[in-house]
């Protein structure tokens, strides 16, 4: 028998969607042994364990203690379940709130953790979890024994839908006040900036491909031709070639657009999470093995400072 | 103040590779300064550069080919370095946390740093937990993803930012001494000057073993298995134009014709 406790992720005060994929993978551990499936809500607001009563969970547990989030209420408050409901696997989000306290539990628990995975399954004894690693160029799968902290990726399950009746229990934590180290003080957005990319039909999107400051030029040129917007990957906007403002991804921006053309983008998963939804994508790259081919409805497999020049003359 | 930061050094991977078994065969790999660290380490030089910081010392987990790596990071301007490596870890695969973090916590009881700066995550296994474990095992307090920090510590208090998914961030305090995992994006690392690459190849390198650091060998078990290697299977239909540059972009041009971008 394989109990799950997952911990259910939301901030300032929205309930976030990769809840609910944690209540579809942690229903499928617990089914797959005769396993209970708990949930536990830490800090979250008093509709989120009504909202989050779906088919397939035993109980759910709410933590009330303090307003923002912080890690080291969460990794107490998880260790006094861990203690009570002695749960074979504890599931996070893989979320960077997720990565703040899962490890810490781990450390506390002694127990192994393994993060970012893409599926799982157990016979009640071993644990098998398939994660990427190289930026998504490799999958690998890896064992383990025994009871384990667990983070999942977002955006790659889907989200259990049915109502289902849990019983919704209060649990009551002692938190060492001593013990909170950090404290989070507010918020800030980033700005839309000049343009938003969000409301583009035509994005042409440009990454690390593109290797120097000054051939960013290109890709406005080109976009001036197609009448379309620039957006950007992560490292451009690192190296300051771009304002925030223009990042498509986890940290940045979610597009839909008719077209995206990634141009010399790999397709880490931050990136794709961030344009997946786009209805038609475009590629230009020069490594058949990049993740964005995967994604890609049509691919140009070819050298962008060859192929750009020709599709601006032939686009005006 | 001293600030001690990780160094790792990752393995890259060449277009075209091949798994054997659940290895990458050897001859398309090479080897890199782990990206995040490098924004760890100029991070940490700014703070030399600004008087807030004494002392940079850095710590590379690794055999004695990274050394390499470790001069980079001397170079660009960290003061000395440690390297430990023991033979119980040629054949031990670092995938679980808890043998990194127990190396890292020798180190750090050894220097006893008031600030630890690490990357986010490790470009090539991609996990992401090593700095957060490490801060529970030493007692440090922590906060994860940084893309600013402040550099004044006032009364002992780290302020920075932390990115969030979405375009948030969010303002924390942390007391020191503490463990930052810092973000891509946080500065503009350097490049190492002609002379920091000099001053480099004198800077103290010091290497340790397990019974240096008094770690018992026993403890180095790794509780994860890597038991499979492969690419993952493509569920894209893709259709992938290659060759003549002249020809792609015709075809392309032809496809944005027909979606109406291009009049």
């Amino acid at each position: 028998m394989t109990d799950i406790l997952a911990i259910m992720d939301h901030r300032r005060g929205e309930l976030r969607n990769v809840s609910y994929e944690l209540i579809t993978v942690g229903c499928q551990l617990a089914n797959e042994t005769d396993g209970k499936l708990h949930l536990a809500v830490i800090n979250g607001a008093k509709e989120f364990a009504e909202k989050l009563n779906r088919e397939g969970i035993d109980t759910i547990y709410t933590v009330d203690y303090g307003q923002e989030f912080n890690h080291d209420v969460y990794t107490q408050a998880i260790v006094q379940l861990y203690d009570t409901l002695a749960p074979k696997y504890i599931l996070t989000p893989n979320s960077v709130n997720g990565l703040d306290y899962a490890p810490a539990v781990a450390n506390q628990l002694e127990l192994p953790i393994v993060t970012d995975t893409i599926d799982l399954a157990t016979d009640g004894e071993t644990l098998i979890v398939t994660r990427e690693m190289y930026g998504g160029k490799i999958e690998t799968t890896i064992e383990l024994e025994g009871m384990a902290v667990v983070t999942i990726r977002g955006a790659k399950w889907p989200m259990e839908e049915n109502p289902g009746d849990a019983a919704i229990k209060p649990f009551d934590v002692e938190i060492d006040e001593g013990a909170l180290g950090t404290m989070v003080n507010g918020f800030k957005e980033i700005s839309g900036g000049d343009v938003d990319i969000s409301e583009a039909d035509v994005l042409v999107s440009v990454g690390r491909g593109i290797e120097q400051e000054e051939n960013i030029d290109l890709i406005h040129e080109l976009a001036d031709a197609l009448d379309a917007t620039v957006s950007a990957s992560r490292p451009i906007v690192d190296n300051g070639w771009l304002p925030k403002s223009r990042q498509v991804g986890q940290s940045g921006k979610i597009v839909t657009p008719d077209i995206y053309i990634a141009i010399g983008i790999s397709g880490a998963v931050q990136h794709v999470a961030g344009m997946k939804g786009s209805d038609t994508i475009i590629a230009i790259n020069t490594d058949p093995n990049a993740p964005i081919m995967d994604i890609a409805d049509y691919a140009i497999r070819g050298d962008l400072f060859e192929v750009i020049p020709k599709l601006i003359e032939l686009s005006k | 103040m001293k600030v001690l930061v990780t160094v790792k050094e990752v393995t890259t991977i060449e277009d075209g590779f091949e798994i054997e078994g659940t290895k990458i065969s050897e001859k398309y790999l090479s080897t890199d300064l782990n990206e995040w660290d490098d924004y760890a380490i100029e991070e940490a030089v700014q703070l030399q550069e600004e008087g807030i910081a004494d002392e940079i010392v850095t710590v590379t987990i690794g055999p004695e080919e990274c050394e390499e790596t470790i001069r980079k990071a001397l170079a660009k301007g960290a003061n000395r370095a440690v390297r430990v490596w023991d033979d119980t870890l040629e054949d031990t695969d670092l995938l679980d946390v808890s043998i990194t973090s127990e190396i890292l916590r020798a180190v750090v009881e050894d220097e006893d740093p008031d600030l630890v700066l690490m990357g986010v995550q490790a470009a090539d296994d991609n996990f992401g937990a090593t700095g957060v474990f490490l801060a529970k095992d030493i007692g440090y307090n922590w906060a994860a993803v940084v893309n600013h920090l402040e550099h004044d510590f006032e009364d002992g208090v780290a302020t920075v930012r932390r990115e969030l998914e979405s375009g948030v961030e969010e303002y924390t305090d942390i007391e020191l001494p503490a463990v930052l995992t810092i973000q891509t994006g946080i500065n503009e690392p350097r490049y190492a000057s002609l002379r920091g690459i000099r001053q480099a190849q004198r800077k103290d390198l010091n290497c340790k073993d397990f019974v240096d650091l008094s770690i018992n060998k026993d403890s180095i078990e790794s509780r994860l298995s890597l038991t499979e290697m492969y690419e993952p299977e493509s569920e894209s239909d893709v259709v992938i134009w290659e060759g003549d540059a002249e020809k792609t972009a015709f075809q392309l041009s032809e496809l944005l014709r027909e979606k109406g971008v291009v009049g």
